[in-house]
């Protein structure tokens, strides 16, 4: 309870302080106000173009990295929970490599001249990719009734190399140009909008909702298949529900931010280690960690440091040790 | 409590079970014996909701199993598997609550009642000292003993043991099955047992079944069916049953065949 607080406190503060942040330093006292003003209708006596800075621009990012954040930590717990493995990450069923494939593919068509109705962006089709890519990875696994979590991160695991040749069938034929498909990989959040802002709060109050519905069920996954349902849970609908959920909501976020790791992984596994497993409080205060971390990790990529290091480079590079000092230190606690 | 009906069961094209009928009445504990491999896992299982059968039919409490819906079921029967596993370090207070998780609506949490039933039965277990520390932890004794607690705490009004003391020692095997038994006598429950020691089946149970390759050899009284013949017929052994004054139970004690000697 008083993490959860505490987490939630600082990650308004640290919102504020992110939008005091950047080429034009604005007090946070200021940005507080400015934020206050969107609920009075009354912007008197701030500066204008500070009011648009941080309006317009500033806090679609911050809100958006704070969403994003949260929802993959969140899906990375659910992810760990529903297939009993501490290594499993939002992306497990192939999600981000459909996604990949579906920008790359949508991209390559462009470079090639292919003019697309507006409306067929390249977050619509990296969307499209990580859904259909989802239900082929289901698909696969489902041969297997009880939809082990063995079966599903096989399939993952298929789906997701195939993908990658695909990616990189790609990535030959557009040549030249490769650059915009690796630079979409790597993802960004500088172009957040209030309408990405909106479309995650949807999807993220309606998953969060359906997840913490399922917080004991999920604990009690733990205990392996037969306990489990000799404890009244449905694992197998239990799946389906929480994959489903869970991998459409990292869909959106990929189709919003491109592919950000280390963030559903990392975070579920601090939490764990400082809280314990119970998903009544894990889930939540992953969402709360998850948004912390990202929003950290985009405001010294867009204010801190002098160029801007795409998002999902920087997480994976500050995760990827971090991880392995956690992993360590588990071996050494546990005896290896 | 049980009921099946000329039941068969095939893994692929591996027969299980083939035409296993059983009634067990309630407040008698059963012995579910037989060698590896004649079906006794695969049994309880099916009453579990875990597999469904080919053929026949399975009831509990006199309703049809698939007409049980799963969380519903879990109100009246509960497993205790043969190893405790559990992912990820939840303490043993948690785990023992999750056996009230079939009385509880959603987003409900643990009345004070709750919570004098579970102090109650991790009294009873002596697992009381260890509620803060994660199960992961625990010796294999300790864990059986939290599996036999979260069962208990669901209030089931059968219990399916699966081989659920073939890893302990004697004096864990018996504190757990004492437990258990005195439940049998006092409140009427249920209990199927699958069990590889004759010796401890024949000072848990009432009445025994026999399995072998499938099907039921032979089932009733401890006293009737717990005899040289039947187990040479199971288990392929050579046996000799007599009663003990210090266990006041039945003690069989068995070699292997003359002539495969």
């Amino acid at each position: 309870m008083t993490t959860g607080l505490g987490l939630a406190v600082l990650l308004l503060g640290g919102m504020v302080l992110a939008g005091s942040m950047g080429y034009l330093h604005v007090p946070p006292g200021e940005v507080l106000d400015i934020a206050l003003s969107g609920f009075r209708g009354r912007t008197d006596g701030l500066d204008p173009v500070a009011v648009t800075v941080v309006r317009e621009v500033r806090f679609p990012r911050i809100v958006t990295a704070v969403l994003v954040g949260g929802i993959l930590a969140l899906c990375g717990a659910v992810f760990q929970a529903i297939l009993l493995n501490p290594l499993a990450d939002p992306y497990t069923l192939g999600v981000s490599s459909g996604a990949a494939f579906g920008a790359s593919l949508v991209i390559v068509l462009q470079i090639f001249g292919l003019v697309l109705p507006e409306l067929y962006t390249v977050p619509v089709f990296a969307f499209l990719g990580a859904v259909s890519t989802l239900f082929v990875v289901l698909l696969l696994a489902s041969g297997d009734r009880r939809l082990s979590s063995t079966s599903l991160i096989l399939s993952g695991v298929i789906v997701a190399a195939i993908l990658s040749a695909a990616i990189g069938l790609l990535k030959f034929l557009a040549d030249e140009q490769v650059g915009i498909i690796i630079f979409w990989l790597m993802g960004s959040l500088s172009s957040a909008s209030w309408k990405d802002v909106l479309l995650l709060a949807v999807v993220g109050a309606g998953g969060l909702a359906i997840v913490l519905g399922q917080a004991q069920p999920l604990n009690i996954m733990a205990t392996g298949e037969r306990t489990a349902v000799t404890l009244g849970v449905q694992t197998v609908r239990l799946r389906w529900l929480m994959l489903i959920t869970c991998s459409l909501m990292t869909a959106v976020c990929v189709a919003v931010s491109g592919i950000i790791g280390f963030v559903g992984l990392i975070v579920p596994h601090l939490l764990r280690h400082s809280v314990g497993p119970d998903n009544r409080y894990l889930l939540p205060l992953c969402f709360l960690g998850g948004g912390l971390l990202l929003l950290a990790a985009d405001t010294l990529t867009r204010a801190v440091l002098p160029a801007e290091v795409p998002i999902g480079v920087l997480t994976a590079l500050i995760g990827g040790p971090v991880f392995c000092i956690l992993f360590r230190k588990r071996q050494q606690e546990q005896g290896g | 409590m049980w009921l099946a009906d000329d039941v068969a069961f095939a893994y692929g094209r591996q027969t299980v079970l083939d035409g296993i009928s059983l009634e067990l009445q309630p407040g008698r504990c059963y012995g579910l014996l037989g060698p590896n491999g004649s079906g006794k896992t695969t049994l309880l299982d099916l009453f579990c909701r875990l597999q469904t059968p080919d053929r026949g039919t399975l009831a509990v409490q006199g309703r049809s199993l698939s007409a049980w819906p799963v969380p519903q079921l879990a109100r009246v029967q509960a497993l205790v598997p043969q190893e405790f596993l559990i992912r990820f370090r939840f303490t043993v207070r948690e785990v023992v609550e999750m056996g009230r998780h079939p009385h509880l609506p959603r987003f409900g949490s643990l009345t004070a009642d709750d919570h004098a039933l579970v102090d109650s039965v991790m009294a009873e277990l002596d697992i009381a000292n260890l509620a803060s520390r994660p199960v992961t932890e625990l010796s294999g004794g300790e864990k059986q003993r939290v599996a036999v607690a979260r069962a208990l705490v669901q209030e089931p009004a059968g219990l399916l043991l699966d081989e659920a003391t073939s890893n302990l020692d004697i004096y864990h095997s018996l504190t757990i099955l004492d437990v258990i038994r005195k439940r049998v006598t006092r409140d009427g429950l249920t209990v199927l047992a699958a069990l590889h020691d004759l010796n401890l089946a024949a000072w848990f149970c009432d009445e025994l079944i026999f399995l072998s390759q499938g099907r039921v050899v032979a089932m009733g009284r401890v006293e009737e069916v717990l005899r040289p013949e039947i187990i040479g017929r199971v288990y392929g052994v050579e046996a000799m049953v007599r009663e003990d004054d210090f266990s006041r139970a039945l003690q069989v004690s068995y070699r292997l065949q003359e002539e495969s000697r």
